[in-house]
């Protein structure tokens, strides 16, 4: 294996395969029809910049089945369980409403990355679209949806503020402006759906570091130990 | 109770002549009450069948084997979940909303195919749903194309279509699986021993038992009968499961040079009755599953309308 950690595409790509992963744990289960499409469109695009971004840092099976948890560099925020709809919801407005902003940037940039972004960008503005207009509907909804949306905001905004820290290769992502893109977007949504914008601390209290440095919450090793089980059960065998 | 009015003799008149002619009857064509309940019932059984079929599948997205097999095994899932909404469309078309269907297969009063209630246990089971129960839906599926319902043909070419994709992906899958090491062969070979009989029985029961072929002959929604099709499944299956490398559970397979088809062996129909009952390895998982998302689901849809209703929109 390549040294991966070089590139800014294995962050980037460990976000899109895990939150991927966590949406594909949806099929057979959405609420309604039109969601069990729209949510398996949503993984299939992110395996989609998953496999490009991945196969920039190395071997796109490699990485995704042979990598120990620490060696993970997604944010700790995709690898969140889906909980209830309303869960799934904020964790991919949280995150969308961020790769729009982050991959608007690249597409103008002359990275390795640009190309990807520039593609992805219009597949993620309909994410985006898609979890804004839910927010709207669960926030706006009946008293019941109220409440799930904005419990589902508030548990979720403390994994919001590691991803505007710093991520090694891509210096020059102005990170303070995205953050406060992100921001204004999320509380224009928040706002629309009569939503209180949650005012939490944005990261646990926990300084040890963040899943950028390898570091995940409990659930993911669980959520790897089934992802990677089958593939590794059969040392170099091809599927 | 009802007289038949001269003007109903007339429009069935009509009715008839353009099943004869092989033209389409169209929603807002008359056509006869038990025409259309037959309609009704096939098309929801169909329906049930794709959305209930999504999970054995999804069974095994999260530990899909590489990025490239979980990337086609979802976007199969999906096209499931699609498959599902053109069909519960199709039978709107007849007056039937997709709330009143969902609540039959919840409460058990409609059937889904009986094939998903058995468990896919290995990764090679996705390859054998998609080669042996894809294609025998295939089998079935493509004359649906020119059934006489017309919005039922047409929703049939596009899930034909993409059944065909999910078939060759299930072979394909299979094929990997074949030629891999002694352990996937291994797996590869037991998928199949468990598939191939319950995939002969998804053409339903043989010619003389079936209580509804004869009238969906005669109205052109069913074009072959059940044991007409089957031969046809096994007549295709056969060579391809030689290019495989693997074998098909029944010793009586042989070639018959006077029929020119493939003779095999005898259908346990006792187990096919079983599962149709209610008895198989999955039925109660397959309709838990389903009700509880759809309980679980309810106040997002509540949701949903409650919003549409203040801003006045629909829903979707």
């Amino acid at each position: 294996m390549r040294n991966a950690t070089a590139t800014p595409a294995l962050p980037l790509g460990d976000d899109a395969l895990i939150l991927s992963h966590r949406l594909g744990e949806w099929a057979g289960n959405a609420p309604v029809l039109e969601e069990e499409v729209a949510l398996a469109n949503i993984a299939l695009d992110l395996l989609g910049q998953a496999r490009v971004l991945l196969s920039l840092a190395g071997d796109e099976d490699e990485l995704a089945y042979l990598r120990e948890e620490r060696q993970f560099r997604n944010l700790q925020l995709v690898e969140q369980p889906n909980g209830d709809f309303a869960h799934t919801i904020a964790r991919q407005l949280y995150f969308s409403t961020y790769q729009e902003l982050l991959f608007e940037h690249l597409a103008t940039t002359e990275s390795e990355l640009a190309p990807l972004a520039a593609k992805a960008v219009k597949e993620v503005a309909y994410h985006r679209d898609h979890a804004h207009q839910w927010t709207l509907r669960l926030g706006d909804g009946t008293d019941e949806s109220r409440v799930r949306m904005q419990r589902a905001l508030d548990a979720l905004w403390r994994f919001t503020g590691e991803m505007f820290e710093p991520v090694e290769g891509l210096e020059t992502v102005p990170w303070p402006a995205l953050h406060d893109s992100w921001a204004t977007r999320i509380t224009h949504t928040l706002e629309q759906a009569t939503l209180t914008i949650p005012d939490g601390p944005r990261r646990g209290g926990w300084t040890a570091g963040t899943g950028r440095q390898g570091l995940h919450t409990e659930s993911f090793g669980r959520m790897l130990a089934e992802m990677q089980h089958l593939h590794r059960s059969h040392p170099g065998a091809t599927w | 109770m009802t007289t038949i009015a001269p003007e109903d003799t007339a429009r069935e008149a009509v009715f008839d002549a353009t099943v004869a002619a092989d033209e389409r009857i169209e929603p807002r064509d008359w056509m006869p009450d038990a025409y259309r309940s037959t309609l009704v019932r096939q098309i929801a059984q169909h329906a049930h069948s794709e959305i209930i079929g999504m999970q054995p599948e999804a069974n095994w997205i999260t530990r899909a084997p590489s990025l490239r097999r979980k990337a086609i095994l979802m976007a199969k899932v999906q096209d499931e979940a699609g498959h599902g909404l053109y069909l519960y469309s199709a039978a709107e078309t007849l007056g039937t909303s997709r709330d009143e269907l969902l609540d039959k297969l919840h409460s058990g009063r409609q059937k889904y195919s009986s094939i998903f209630n058995y468990p896919t246990l290995t990764w090679a089971d996705v390859g054998a749903i998609g080669w042996l129960v894809d294609g025998a839906a295939i089998t079935n599926q493509v004359p649906l194309c020119r059934c006489s319902y017309g919005p039922y043909a047409r929703a049939m070419v596009r899930v034909c279509k993409e059944e065909s994709f999910h078939q060759r992906q299930g072979y394909e899958l299979l094929l990997a699986l074949s030629r891999g090491t002694e352990a996937q062969h291994a797996m590869a070979q037991d998928a199949v021993n468990r598939w191939w009989w319950p995939s002969l029985m998804m053409f339903g029961p043989p010619d003389d038992e079936s209580s509804h072929s004869a009238q969906s002959m005669a109205w052109k929604i069913k074009r072959h009968s059940n044991d007409e099709l089957r031969q046809r499944f096994v007549d295709i299956c056969v060579p391809q499961a030689e290019a495989l490398g693997l074998s098909l559970p029944d010793p009586d397979l042989t070639w018959n040079d006077e029929r020119g088809h493939w003779d095999f062996g005898p259908i346990d129909w006792t187990e096919f009755r079983e599962v149709l009952k209610g008895n198989g390895p999955c039925n109660a998982q397959r309709i838990n599953r389903r009700r509880q998302a759809h309980e679980e689901g309810a106040w997002v849809r509540e949701a949903a309308a409650a919003h549409a209703a203040k801003h006045g929109k629909a829903t979707r």
